[in-house]
């Protein structure tokens, strides 16, 4: 007898991916540098690094530090900007069978308007994430994310300059992130991907100086995955668009976890640094857990958690 | 690149706090190039989560590669402790190694303690009738013996405190050295702490010989996909910062900017 193939894909409103598996920005690089060890075609969508306006060449060393099950980053969100993204490496890009979306973020509400308008007519990329959560820039992404208002005008003007569906991705670093997905749901945002990374830091107690150049950064990897899954299970619970979880998730048991806490799909990010293939072995590893608990589709497990 | 699960040969320790390890992954081992370095999955579990970058020292025809390392840490502590038939998870080889002289330039290895490990292969390959290699450790209870490392070519070791060899900095070598080979293309190819790359810079600089450095960072993934490795260029380069996966570890000296490092 051969075994049932389920069916794995999943819908974001207008997008559709071939399995609810995608890579989280600024973990993927621009899809290429994993491409010998992952074939890109068989995940649900890559995200690539968060673009900007301008090319960005990121903070101060040291940029990275090992906590417990976790890293703190302060990378800067350096980045080759916009326009040299869609001449350099989106080409590379658009052969690929999957979904592409372009994270982008701004220093002001324009910008961000100006940055989604760069990728108005461009071809090859499926949506838009916006970054209105990333801790590390001054007076840039913390500000906006933190106040439901701002994220809702961010929201309207991409979606005025977007010609795409606009995903915004929110900070978990509020006191109540329902307010903030609500705010953007408002604003005509498609669907919510979250959480982006912890504000935390790390102390060198023999040099008493910070283990990163810019004392802050954030903090990802299976320590928050705990604090990730209870704000997806919240934000889905708060608006009716979709919902796409990240944070910490390393194999196939913790994708599960954020769907059937009512994700529609999960993004991996540090578990690549880990492993380079952990991506795909989701993507496999939720394929064998639909067969083994005779699940067809996965959708069927979406939004499916019981009550004690 | 490769991703795979490489078994322990051996993993004995060979000096003060360094152990040597052998590892068997017959593909790393052919393509790898001296300088280039793996990122080494030490546990399988989530604390410690990320993998450790470290230099190849060597690679045997036999499909084995060998690495050099110091317990500074967590990671490292575990690595002392796994035993033969031990399967670790291995990605490489990674980022770009040395750029070899033409034969018949006098070559000048200069190491710092563990910095022997990415030279040693080197020493393997530059021209070994101009070559000199010299080795700065702390005191005589660090000494790696190279010959048992795979170095087949005689060390001149410097220490801090006058335990063996040369009393004072390795530079003081290096510097006897180079004034003892006289006129002629030389090159310096160093690695090690940073003070000391500082002063190889400096000197090599002074001198107007082309000097490369082997630079090791934290780093997450290895692979230029996180950007957390940056080293700051020095200015006239084309980009503001090198990632130490990709553009090296191994750098022109006159490439990085070392008032900021």
């Amino acid at each position: 007898m051969t075994e049932i193939q389920p069916d794995l894909k999943t819908s974001l409103g207008s997008l559709t991916l071939k399995n609810p598996v995608l890579t989280a920005s600024g973990t993927f690089g621009y899809g290429q540098e994993f491409s010998s060890l992952v074939d890109p075609n068989l995940l649900g969508g890559i995200v690539v690094k968060g673009l900007s306006l301008k090319p960005r060449a990121g903070n101060r060393p040291p940029r990275t530090v090992e906590t417990p099950c976790g890293m703190l980053n302060a990378i800067g969100l350096a980045n080759m900007g916009v326009d040299a993204f869609v001449e350099k490496r989106l080409p590379l890009l658009r052969e690929l069978d999957t979904v592409v979306i372009a994270n982008i973020y701004g220093h002001t509400i324009d910008e961000y308007g100006t940055v989604a308008a760069r990728l108005k007519g461009v071809e090859g990329i499926s949506a838009i994430e916006v970054n209105i959560s990333c801790p590390n820039v001054d007076g840039g992404g913390m500000a906006f994310g933190t106040d439901p208002d701002i994220s809702a005008r961010v929201t309207e003007q991409v979606l005025k300059k977007a010609d795409k569906p606009v995903i915004v991705k929110l900070s978990p670093n509020v006191t109540d992130i329902r307010a903030v997905a609500r705010a953007v749901e408002r604003a005509g945002a498609e669907g919510i991907s979250l959480i982006n990374t912890l504000t935390g830091m790390a102390i060198d107690i023999e040099t008493r100086l910070p283990r990163l150049a810019n004392i802050s950064g954030g903090l990802s990897g299976p320590a928050i995955r705990p604090v990730a899954l209870h704000m997806v299970y919240q934000v889905v619970k708060a608006v009716r668009i979709p919902v796409i979880g990240i944070g910490g998730i390393m194999d196939y048991r913790d994708a599960p976890e954020f769907l059937i806490a009512g994700a529609k799909a999960v993004q991996v990010g540090t578990a690549s640094f880990v492993n380079p293939r952990a991506s795909l072995d989701i993507v496999e590893g939720l394929k064998a857990f639909c067969q083994g608990h005779g699940i067809t589709a996965i959708d069927e497990i979406i939004g499916t958690m019981r009550l004690r | 690149m490769i991703e795979e699960e490489a078994g322990i040969v051996f993993n004995r320790q060979i000096a003060d706090k360094t152990y040597h390890m052998g590892l068997e992954s017959p593909r790393i081992a052919a393509a790898a190039k001296p300088g280039q370095f793996v990122m080494l999955r030490v546990f399988n579990g989530i604390d410690p989560l990320l993998r450790r970058p470290l230099s190849i020292c060597r690679v045997g025809g036999d499909g084995i590669f060998y690495l050099l390392y110091r317990v500074v840490g967590r990671g490292t502590a575990i690595m002392s402790r796994a035993v033969k038939g031990e399967r670790l998870s291995v990605l490489g080889p990674l980022g770009r190694g040395f750029k070899l002289p033409p034969p018949g330039d006098r070559s000048f290895l200069v190491a710092g303690g563990i910095g022997i490990a990415p030279l040693i292969s080197l020493s393997q390959v530059v021209d070994k009738d101009h070559m000199a290699f010299l080795v700065g450790y702390r005191s005589a209870a660090e000494i790696i013996p190279a010959e048992q490392v795979g170095a087949d070519t005689s060390v001149s070791i410097a220490t801090d405190d006058g335990t063996a060899g040369h009393r004072g900095p390795v530079t003081e070598l290096l510097k006897a050295n180079v004034e003892r080979a006289g006129e002629g293309r030389a090159i310096v190819f160093a690695c090690g702490p940073l003070p000391m790359l500082k002063a190889v810079a400096a000197l090599t600089s002074k001198w107007n010989i082309p000097c490369q450095v082997s630079l090791e960072t934290s780093m997450a993934c290895g692979v230029g996909a996180c950007h957390g490795c940056a080293v700051k260029s020095s200015s006239g380069q084309k980009k503001p910062y090198h990632h130490v996966c990709q553009d090296g570890p191994v750098f022109d000296a006159d490439t990085v900017d070392w008032g900021r490092l």
